[in-house]
């Protein structure tokens, strides 16, 4: 029993790896941008298939081609900022439908350049970290997770200790009053995409190899991180990673001792009640949207 | 006189149009009914200044509560079309409780969680729901004869006429609903919240009223497209539909009544018609995804507003603020 426990719990960790990244990219966005971007789990999928087009399909080195998964994923985000939210930046809901429209046409783009059909890519490494018999730790999920402390870690410190970070955080905080300041909302909010959909395209490009990858591999991404940064409360970053812990203990645990169906209820029921007792969020402020 | 001249000129218009269309796109036609007024009362919702991401589950409920009862309990069809409207009306009454405690964006991922509940409900329980694979074999509308016109609701014909009667009904109820002091005070409470609420006007109530009633209609056009294809299953009404529905309105636009409907007949036409016809099987997302994109950068306020650039100088006495902005 205690090694299932264990086993689960280190799962569990693997997940929130993934999910605290796509999340974090999510909140940063919204933060900055004030758009709630429908296209980021279509961004985690494009830097899937970054990693078949180089690894599996060309050889390229696995880092390179997760390397390039991050900046070729942050390019779309530039992409995106320049050609749609920023001539809509007054218009949230129009930004919410622009990415839509973008969500539509990465998935057709994925369609039509590599099938509907599940990729298949080589395994990166079979390395396993046995702490028992029953208590594993295969090493491409390491790399998972020692990523996301990794990027994390520098966000964090990107965000609190340099003067970037701080002009980001300000305008995130108050366009006006930060543009006042002489800080450029336009580059914060190229910085702000680039970051958040990097963090996407390196979660998709990193799992990979772990999961099925397939043009619509957007959707369940979308919906849990929807649920983390509200459980997390809408635009806190410290908020979105806690919770990305909390949803991806709860969702394991559940999913193992019950089943996947339940699991997503109970992660939606969780989401639910902590909007009807605090409806902004464990560490959310006012309303933004 | 005039506009019993246009009425009656739709009317025929309505009657002679499936039998110039192929079979396939007498289907569409159907599907295209049923989701006009999905978007109609849609809109209603909207009024008040919520969107909401729930109302395509919502429409699944009417579809299984319809499809169950008439299976369960032998009600006539036509009856369970109206209890489906009903139950999901009350489901809607339940959800407001706590979806009502959140506004804007909190209240755009409320819904969303609140119809993915509802939808997984429906794959965990195979019973009654059917599970994955949903329910089959439901009952179809019985077929009968008003002497001059055989309804057969094997042809896609006879039930476009039966649901566009259904449909406009149900329009002419949510028009006159809007154009109502409740109608007026659902906008109020939209655009002059403060000023409604100093006027004594209880805004949560009005929300949740707005909602309910929204969730009604939605529920009948579920009703009525559950009858009609005979099968549902939970992945008929996820967020892809919703996705849809979402951007028929808006890029329609939502500040008239017509606005979501005008942008549901022009963008299903686009995509099921047009994009078909031209053999763009696997780029049709593509370029649907391409027009949404440059018809909200390029038109904001919707389809709408060009059929008010036409119409503005006759109807300029008669706008309401909103119109204006």
């Amino acid at each position: 029993m205690f090694e299932l426990l264990a086993q689960t719990g280190l799962n569990a960790v693997y997940a929130a790896s993934y999910i605290s990244l796509v999340a974090v990219g999510l909140v940063l966005i919204f933060g900055v941008m004030g758009v709630v971007n429908f296209a980021h789990g279509e961004l985690f999928m494009a830097g899937s298939y970054v990693v078949v087009a180089l690894y599996a399909d060309r050889f390229v080195p696995f880092f390179v081609a997760v390397a390039a998964g991050l900046v070729f994923v942050g390019l779309l985000g530039l992409l995106m900022e320049r050609a749609l939210f920023r001539p809509l930046r007054d218009n949230p809901l129009g930004g919410l439908v622009a990415s839509i429209g973008f969500l539509m046409i990465l998935q057709a783009l994925a369609v039509l350049g590599f099938g509907v059909r599940m990729e298949h890519i080589p395994p990166v490494t079979q390395e396993v970290i046995a702490f028992s018999d029953r208590v594993r730790l295969p090493v491409a999920r390491l790399y998972v997770i020692v990523a996301a402390i990794v990027m994390l870690s520098l966000l964090w410190y990107f965000l609190k200790r340099t003067r970037f970070g701080w002009a980001l955080r300000a305008s995130a905080q108050d366009p006006q009053a930060a543009a006042l300041q002489g800080i450029s909302v336009t580059l914060t909010a190229k910085i702000a995409m680039f970051i958040g959909a990097g963090f996407a395209g390196l979660a998709g490009a990193l799992t990979a190899p772990l999961v099925s990858v397939n043009p619509y591999m957007g959707h369940s991404i979308i919906v849990t991180a929807f649920i983390v940064i509200i459980v997390g409360g809408v635009g806190s970053l410290e908020g979105a990673v806690l919770a990305s812990i909390v949803y991806a203990f709860v969702h394991t645990f559940v999913t193992t001792f019950y089943d996947g169906v339940l699991a997503d209820i109970t992660g939606l029921a969780l989401m639910l009640i902590v909007l009807i007792v605090k409806p902004t969020g464990l560490f959310g402020s006012a309303d933004r949207a | 006189m005039r506009n019993l001249i246009i009425w009656i000129a739709l009317a025929a218009g309505l009657i002679v149009l499936p039998n110039v269309l192929s079979f396939s796109q007498q289907e569409v036609l159907v599907f295209l009914t049923i989701n006009i007024l999905l978007v109609a009362s849609y809109r209603l919702l909207t009024l008040t200044g919520e969107w909401s991401l729930g109302h395509v589950v919502i429409m699944g409920v009417g579809a299984y509560a319809s499809a169950l009862l008439t299976k369960t309990t032998g009600l006539p069809v036509p009856l369970g079309i109206l209890a489906g409207g009903m139950v999901a009306a009350l489901i809607a009454l339940a959800l407001s409780y706590p979806l009502f405690r959140m506004k804007g964006f909190y209240f755009l991922i409320g819904s969303f969680a609140a119809g993915e509940i509802i939808r997984l409900l429906w794959k965990r329980f195979r019973d009654p729901f059917g599970g994955t694979k949903g329910l089959k074999g439901i009952d179809p509308m019985p077929d009968f004869s008003v002497g001059f016109y055989n309804f057969d609701f094997f042809e896609p014909t006879s039930y476009f006429y039966f649901a566009a009667i259904v449909v406009g009904v149900c329009l002419w109820i949510l028009w006159r609903i809007e154009k109502s002091p409740v109608g007026l005070t659902f906008h109020a409470v939209h655009w002059q919240d403060k000023l409604a609420q100093a006027s004594g006007v209880n805004l949560r109530a009005y929300r949740t009223l707005a909602f309910v009633i929204a969730s009604g209609f939605a529920g009948i056009s579920g009703a009525l497209l559950a009858h009609y294809i005979g099968t549902i299953n939970p992945n008929s009404f996820d967020v892809e539909v919703m996705v849809f529905v979402l951007t028929w309105a808006i890029v329609g636009g939502t500040s008239t009544f017509y606005g979501p409907i005008l942008g549901c007949v022009v963008l299903t036409i686009l995509n099921e018609v047009v994009l078909r016809e031209l053999g763009l099987e696997q780029t049709r997302p593509l370029i649907y995804g391409l027009i949404l994109i440059l018809s909200i950068l390029f038109m904001p306020n919707g389809l709408e507003s060009i059929v008010q650039k036409f119409t503005r100088r006759k109807e300029a006495g008669l706008m309401r603020p909103e119109e204006a902005k």
